[in-house]
């Protein structure tokens, strides 16, 4: 099928045509024809790279009431993504070369996105010793990304062991950095807050004691470190302090971190729990700033689905995490472009070639993403409507739960289209399949 | 007054002198009567969902509804939590369905009576939530400083020991704020939450230096198990620095009185001859909370009084 996009503006510059035919672009240019192509009337819409989400959790295999890797999938093509890297905590876990490769084919068949498996550090989560890294990695899933994620890899000795290890395949270690004796029973962001409301605290420095930690000894064995959902200005400090000796480390933030504060807890309404917390105001702009300068890399949904009896609860009760894929690039247009603090390129950088090239995925086999909107390049892109608002009703999510914390909220940005390797996975703001 | 009683936080001046005139009231027109009931609230009914074990509370709450001629319910919940039972939902949907009219709720979790206010149409009454407030205890210490001292307005008032797990400290640094009372929270820095330097309060971790300054001190429960998650290091050492017993008792001012909300670690936190001390207000917080918990219950379900 041939496609003949008409009117984007790629990066939000100058409106051009885009000539979609066998999965790529075939051409960028003025006033393009093609006979039989499918028209896609683009004016006033904006053209980026299809978004790599490094952080999703698909529930499935174990949670199917809450996620499935088919409705997951067509939240995050609803987003704008075209690939998405499925985190290691289902049920069985995500540890072993069949449970990845059961993963990835599940997204093959859903067909919405490139469902990448993230396997995990150790076997099951428990963070006492490593999983069969190097059999997961020359699976048919090629996993790239390791991570225990929901727990801290909090073992320094382990922790050192991963970082060695996975330089062998080129792979990565993406910490979850949450020091586990600092944050027993812990609730909510630890501050004025927490002691008004008394909901035992997280202290930022249990995250950032692990990024110091981890930066340390990324910087020791010469290895990658990939820090999850970085949430406090004294993480984006050490980062950059990192970064600027020069480790291997990269980073990304949440949407909800960079939009949502901890005065959301007041409500005692645990669709606003998760882990780690909700931060502060001055955390929110340290963040906003760091991801604006390069010292977070990327926006990562840590999209989170839960039943609803699992957050119609008590706050202690409930589980934490919030949904993310269908409304991150919307956050990130209200949070980053609409406050001038990132242009489309850098939007396209943030949320597609910098995720991709830590997952390595920006090479030039299938799975290809993050590249340009350039002749030649696979046709993964998505049509955003950024002057579109709408109000948020998790009603109508594609997502099977409902724990959006963005309900009832006003947003920018819409997407209309998504292109996978040439094929619309949405049009019209609508799922194609 | 609101339609629930979930926080000291949120209840303004007029709003809490209010309950505080209403229970006067309620003595006054008690005193020396031999059938100690009014009509009030006849044909209501209020359920006790107590997920805590919490015997003098609860009692307390039923005595108060009993008293206004309410049909009382006790539920007791305890160990039927949402991995293994009804969820708190469905249980106060259940209740409300029944034709409960307030449901006074006790929870270990933080919160848990803000959720119930959402999901129910009926009044809330928080009877402790967690580790955040339990108001109608810092209604009857407010209730019960009154009217020893005549005011609460410029009163001076050491709140003692674990400020960081303590509902009834929160609750009480709210509504003695509120109502213009001096505040000061004394305890060793482990049991002070992060934060609490935004209250409206002094801070100090000397007990002796705060004792001669004291109208009221209030001492706090302290659970021997802190010690083993190190927020002090034994208990003998944190009874030598900020237990109450007769020598430090001797430092207060002629008028000073003692509190304690109940159940004492007589020995711990209070040595027996304070806490039995003409000082000591401990069995009159007791009799002060049924005739508190009565004007709650009469406020929010029956109305201003006449």
């Amino acid at each position: 099928m041939t496609y003949l996009i008409k009117g984007a503006q790629p990066y939000g510059g100058d409106a051009a045509d885009i000539l979609v035919k066998g999965g790529r672009i075939a051409a960028i240019g003025d006033s393009l024809s093609a006979t039989g192509a499918e028209v896609v009337d683009a004016a006033g819409l904006i053209a980026l790279p299809g978004l790599v989400d490094l952080h999703t959790h698909l529930r499935e295999p174990g949670r199917e009431d809450a996620e499935t890797v088919e409705t997951g999938s067509r939240a995050a093509a609803l987003g704008g993504f075209t690939a998405v890297h499925a985190m290691a905590n289902t049920d069985p876990v995500a540890d072993t070369a069949g449970v990845v490769e059961q993963v990835w084919r599940l997204g093959e068949q859903a067909g919405l996105v490139d469902v990448v498996p993230v396997g995990a550090v150790t076997v099951g989560l428990r963070g006492e010793r490593l999983a069969e890294l190097g059999a997961m990695a020359d699976s048919a899933a090629r996993v790239r990304v390791f991570s225990d994620d929901g727990h801290c890899v909090a073992d320094p000795a382990l922790m050192r062991r991963a970082l060695e290890y996975v330089k062998a395949f080129d792979g990565v270690v993406a910490q979850h950095a949450e020091e586990p004796r600092l944050t027993v029973g812990a609730q909510m962001h630890e501050g004025d807050r927490s002691a008004r409301l008394g909901l035992t605290g997280w202290p930022a420095a249990a995250e950032e004691a692990i990024i110091a930690r981890d930066v340390l000894l990324a910087g020791h064995v010469g290895a990658r470190l990939h820090v999850c959902h970085v949430s406090t200005a004294g993480s984006v400090e050490i980062l950059r302090w990192a970064k600027s000796r020069g480790v291997q480390v990269t980073a990304e933030v949440t949407p909800h971190h960079l939009l949502l504060t901890d005065a959301c807890a007041e409500s005692y309404d645990p669709v606003f729990k998760v882990n780690p917390p909700l931060r502060t105001d001055a955390d929110v702009e340290a963040v906003r700033l760091g991801l604006a300068d390069g010292t977070i890399d990327a926006v990562a949904t840590d999209h989170a689905p839960h039943a609803v009896e699992d957050k119609e609860s008590e706050w202690a009760q409930a589980r934490p995490g919030m949904l993310g894929l269908e409304q991150a690039l919307s956050i990130v247009v209200e949070t980053m472009v609409e406050t001038g603090l990132l242009d489309w390129r850098g939007v396209a950088d943030r949320m597609s070639v910098r995720p991709a090239v830590i997952a390595r995925l920006d090479g030039l086999g299938r799975r290809s993403h993050g590249r340009p909107l350039a002749p030649g390049e696979p046709a993964n892109l998505l049509l955003l409507d950024a002057r579109s608002r709408a109000t948020v009703d998790p009603a109508t999510l594609a997502s099977r739960s409902r724990n959006s914390p963005y309900a009832g909220r006003e947003l920018p940005g819409r997407v209309v289209a998504t292109f996978l390797r040439g094929v619309p996975t949405v049009l019209d703001g609508k799922a194609t399949r | 007054m609101k339609r629930h009683l979930l926080e000291s936080a949120d209840l303004d001046r007029s709003d809490a002198t209010l309950v505080l005139d209403t229970a006067a009231q309620i003595d006054q027109a008690l005193a020396g009567r031999e059938v100690k009931k009014l009509p009030t609230l006849r044909g209501r009914t209020v359920v006790n969902l107590f997920y805590e074990d919490s015997t003098r509370t609860r009692i307390s709450f039923e005595l108060a509804a009993k008293r206004l001629s309410a049909d009382v319910i006790n539920f007791s919940a305890r160990g039927s939590s949402v991995s293994k039972g009804e969820s708190l939902k469905d249980t106060a949907l259940t209740l409300e369905a029944m034709g409960s009219d307030a449901i006074v709720v006790r929870h270990a979790a933080s919160g848990a009576p803000h959720r119930l206010a959402k999901w129910v149409r009926g009044s809330v009454v928080n009877a402790g939530d967690g580790t955040h407030e339990h108001p109608t205890q810092a209604l009857l210490d407010a209730y019960t400083i009154r009217r020893r001292l005549g005011r609460l307005e410029g009163v001076r008032v050491a709140i003692v020991g674990d400020v960081l797990h303590s509902r009834v400290a929160r609750s009480n640094v709210w509504l003695l704020h509120t109502l213009g009372a001096e505040v000061t929270v004394v305890a060793p820095p482990t049991l002070l939450p992060v934060g609490v330097d935004t209250w409206p309060v002094e801070v100090g971790y000397d007990l002796d230096a705060v004792l001669p300054k004291a109208d009221v001190v209030m001492m706090l429960r302290v659970q021997a198990e802190r010690m083993n998650a190190s927020y002090f290091p034994s208990v003998r050492e944190y009874s030598r620095r900020y237990g109450l017993d007769a020598r430090r008792m001797g430092t207060l001012g002629d008028d000073a009185i003692v509190m304690h909300p109940g159940p004492m670690n007589r020995g711990m936190e209070i040595a027996a001859e304070v806490a039995d001390s003409v000082r000591s207000t401990i069995v009159e917080q007791v009799g002060n909370g049924v005739s508190v918990r009565m004007a709650v219950l009469y406020l929010l379900l029956g109305g201003s009084p006449q």
